[in-house]
């Protein structure tokens, strides 16, 4: 059962096993050799080169990259090196390297018990007459502890399979002691070296029990909704999504720091901090692209709080700013906190749509009405629909004239384009990079919680 | 008219899937004119030392730099990145913290793991006062934590956990304010949509679906499911219409929301192991994906292919984020340590 669990929690291990399987295919496969050892021949051995250069063939990958899954490959205990057999490690030089036999492929995720270990250390001991070194010495003696009650059977078992393999002939014995031993270094990392069967807290979706459970009358319930839902919905036409994310791309290609860099120079990489301080949040004079920017979207003017700033200045020469504070306050009463919801409702009501309200705001009044019925049980979500208008009508009008107005035309003009920063001279000569005060410290001045105060300044 | 031979069915069956292949034309094709990307070039930038295991999550602050990171063995520390130093420690009492969240105020943070729990730490840099004396358990779940997010403001939290469910709680009275069920098993990622009307979210789970909540209803308005395995990481594209999704099989998929359906995969033969982590950069054209080969693989999102891979990692890169000006992005890893790379 412990099996099934992990290998579909690890879909990587089949994956490698069928990397495995092709270089092993004698047509396109990697080329085999025999290898001498001493005095013993090893047949069906690969050099590590070989292995890497077949990764790179096979997959049009660089030499980095092969060796980089070849070592996982080793790692994962499918391949192991005959020389310096303790160290699982891809060596791209003449190294020979075998393929694990598939009893002990890592995907079998047999539950390597303490008596199976103990079992090998005997072997092990056994063989070099009591000469075990390092962790494993200190496992055999924690085990031997442990486990004490069955330590008759552990040595019988070792006796019996040294017994067993002496039968064999020098080299399938070699082979074979390799093999086991890859098995154990995979199970048993020695320290220092992370565990490659280590996944993280258990996923309990795995456990068929658990799929069983779930799969009942509400999961069908559910999954038929789903489906109706799916079958009603008005779909775009896949031409019409697509050709959007080409335009989005392109239209904030120079926009993207990583894509075409950023002026004076990109912080990380320069440990100037200029760029930041120029793009401040609040800033006095915004710079190109960020002006520019405000006319990508509505939502980008209004998440600057700089463009919603001169947004709202605009709007108030158009005398129609209560929509823009009206739809600020809605937005805290949908992201504020739930003992505030009443209050806010209250608030908002009285501010902009009671009749005869300071800041009345014009809804159509299929939506006022609505509205008005809908606070007598105030939620957070209860001034949605007229804040959608509200929105909708600055999106569909004010915006677009803001865009063609002399005031935003004027910002544009005006706005900073950094020069790029000098390199320095002498590359050795680096600036610390500047620290700056957490938001934590400042005082709550910026849309924040009201946890802000107690950032001790 | 209703009985067929079976070979007769199957060719029905074949040619209508031929149709609809033809017809229903995904993003690399149409991409196809546009100009492939140059040389690409980035390196670690800072490496942050000080995590005693792995680190299992990360996010950054709105103020570009700072970041919080939390790690199996419960420490969650916040980092000023740009000069390395470390600001804030907290001990949780649990192990393996798998989820943790920067405040939009940068006042706050939130984590939460193997307690089932999500708390609140206000941050506060007075000597005197001991952070883990202020904080405030939010989220109950009844099996681990394995995602949390502010949304807009420190006030609401939204949570996924390993007990299939996702909940939205209000922070100052730990109340639930919806919470949202359908995933046939643990719910592993989700991520907020920058949507200018903004009220819904996607999560993705073990039951290899990825699910596109609406906040207030609770509802599932679309759901997902093409991958072969678990959904560890789910992101939007920066225009709020799609949301990418990284996965055990190895995979990264590009979902459309208005057209419903997946339109990319993001896959190499040579790549094997899971994907753990995925983030746009700004402009939606670069796809980074963490994965559990030590590596960090960079696709161009429009033409499917993959532009760069990343080494440095010594372990699984387990998470991964774009910091919010998009000038660079930080991986965490189970090899205990962060880097910024841009």
């Amino acid at each position: 059962m412990a099996g099934v669990r992990a290998g579909a929690q690890m879909p990587h291990l089949s994956k490698m096993e069928r990397v495995v399987v092709s270089m092993q295919d004698p047509d396109q496969g990697v080329k085999m050799r025999s290898q001498r050892l001493l005095i013993t021949v090893i047949p069906h051995m690969v050099a590590g080169s070989d292995l890497v250069e077949w990764l790179i063939q096979k997959y049009c990958i660089s030499e980095e990259e092969a060796l980089h899954l070849g070592t996982l490959l080793v790692q994962h205990g499918y391949l192991y090196p005959l020389r310096d057999p303790r160290c699982l490690v891809l060596r791209p030089d003449d190294t020979p390297y075998r393929f694990q036999t598939p009893y002990f492929w890592t995907s079998t995720l047999w539950p390597a018990t303490e008596l199976d270990y103990a079992i090998y250390l005997a072997k092990k001991n056994i063989r070099k007459q009591g000469a075990l070194v390092g962790h494993e010495k200190e496992h055999y003696g924690q085990l031997h502890r442990k486990i004490n009650h069955a330590w008759d059977l552990v040595v019988t078992q070792a006796r019996e399979q040294l017994r067993a393999a002496k039968q064999r002939r020098k080299g399938d014995r070699l082979v074979m002691a390799c093999q086991e031993q890859t098995y154990w270094l995979v199970n048993r990392p020695p320290p220092g070296v992370p565990s490659v069967l280590e996944q993280g807290p258990e996923r309990s979706s795995c456990t068929a029990g658990q799929a069983q459970m779930t799969k009942n009358i509400d999961f069908y319930k559910r999954e038929m909704e789903l489906c109706r839902k799916a079958l009603g919905r008005a779909r775009v036409k896949s031409s019409v999504c697509l050709e959007a994310y080409l335009k989005f791309s392109s239209q904030r290609e120079l926009h993207d720091p990583i894509m075409s860099g950023c002026l004076p120079g990109n912080p990380w990489v320069t440990d100037d901090d200029t760029y930041w301080t120029m793009n401040a949040p609040s800033v006095a004079v915004p710079t190109k692209l960020r002006v520019e920017r405000w006319g990508f979207s509505f939502q980008e003017l209004l998440e600057d709080p700089v463009g919603r700033a001169h947004f709202m200045a605009f709007l108030g020469t158009e005398f129609s700013a209560e929509n823009l504070s009206f739809w600020e306050a809605c937005e805290e009463l949908r992201h504020g906190g739930q003992a505030q919801v009443r209050a806010m409702v209250d608030a908002v009501y009285q501010q902009f749509l009671a009749p005869g309200a300071a800041r009345w705001v014009n809804i159509d009044s299929r939506t006022m009405e609505r509205t008005l019925e809908g606070l007598h049980q105030p939620h957070r979500y209860v001034l949605d629909d007229a804040q959608l208008h509200i929105y909708m009508l600055m999106k569909k009008d004010s915006y677009p004239r803001f865009l063609k107005s002399a005031a935003y035309k004027d910002l544009l003009a005006e706005a900073v384009i950094p020069p790029e920063a000098k390199k320095r001279v002498f590359p050795f000569m680096r600036k610390l990079p500047h620290s700056s005060p957490s938001p934590a410290l400042l005082p709550a001045a910026t849309a924040g919680g009201p946890e802000c105060g107690e950032g001790g300044a | 008219m209703f009985q067929t031979t079976s070979s007769e069915t199957s060719f029905q069956e074949i040619s209508t899937a031929q149709l609809l292949f033809n017809v229903c034309r995904n993003l690399h094709q149409v991409a196809e004119r546009v100009e492939a990307l140059g040389q690409f070039v980035m390196k670690t930038r800072r490496t942050l030392k000080g995590h005693g295991n792995k680190v299992l999550c990360m996010d950054w602050c709105k103020d570009k730099r700072r970041i919080v990171s939390s790690s199996q063995d419960g420490k969650v520390i916040v980092w000023d990145s740009f000069t390395t130093n470390k600001e804030h420690a907290v001990t949780m009492p649990c192990t393996w913290v798998m989820a943790c969240a920067y405040a939009p105020s940068g006042c706050a943070i939130a984590c939460g793991g193997l307690d089932n729990k999500c708390s609140v730490y206000p941050l506060t840099f007075d000597k005197n006062e001991n952070m883990a004396a202020k904080k405030k358990s939010v989220a109950m779940h009844t099996n681990y934590l394995s995602a949390c997010s502010f949304t807009n403001s420190d006030m609401q939290i939204l949570t996924a956990s390993g007990d299939g469910t996702c909940a939205l709680w209000d922070v100052e009275s730990g109340q639930l304010l919806q919470s949202f069920h359908g995933h046939g098993a643990d719910v592993l990622c989700l991520d907020l949509a920058p949507s200018e009307t903004g009220n819904t979210f996607v999560s993705g789970g073990c039951d290899k679906k990825a699910m596109v909540w609406d906040m207030r209803s609770g509802q599932c308005v679309q759901a997902f499911e093409t991958h072969e395995s678990d959904i560890n990481s789910v992101r939007y594209y920066p225009s709020g219409d799609a949301f990418a999704s990284g996965s055990d099989d190895a995979t990264c998929r590009l979902y459309d929301l208005r057209a419903d359906r997946e339109v990319a995969i993001y896959s190499k033969e040579s790549i094997i192991f899971g994907a753990s982590s995925v983030d746009f950069s700004l402009s939606g054209r670069l796809l980074f994906a963490g994965y559990n080969d030590y590596t960090i693989n960079v696709w161009d999102v429009l033409k499917g292919s993959r532009v760069s891979i990343l080494f440095g990692h010594e372990n699984r890169v387990s998470t991964l984020r774009v910091s919010p000006d998009g000038t660079a992005f930080c991986s965490g890893s189970w090899d205990h340590t962060l880097r910024v790379w841009a």
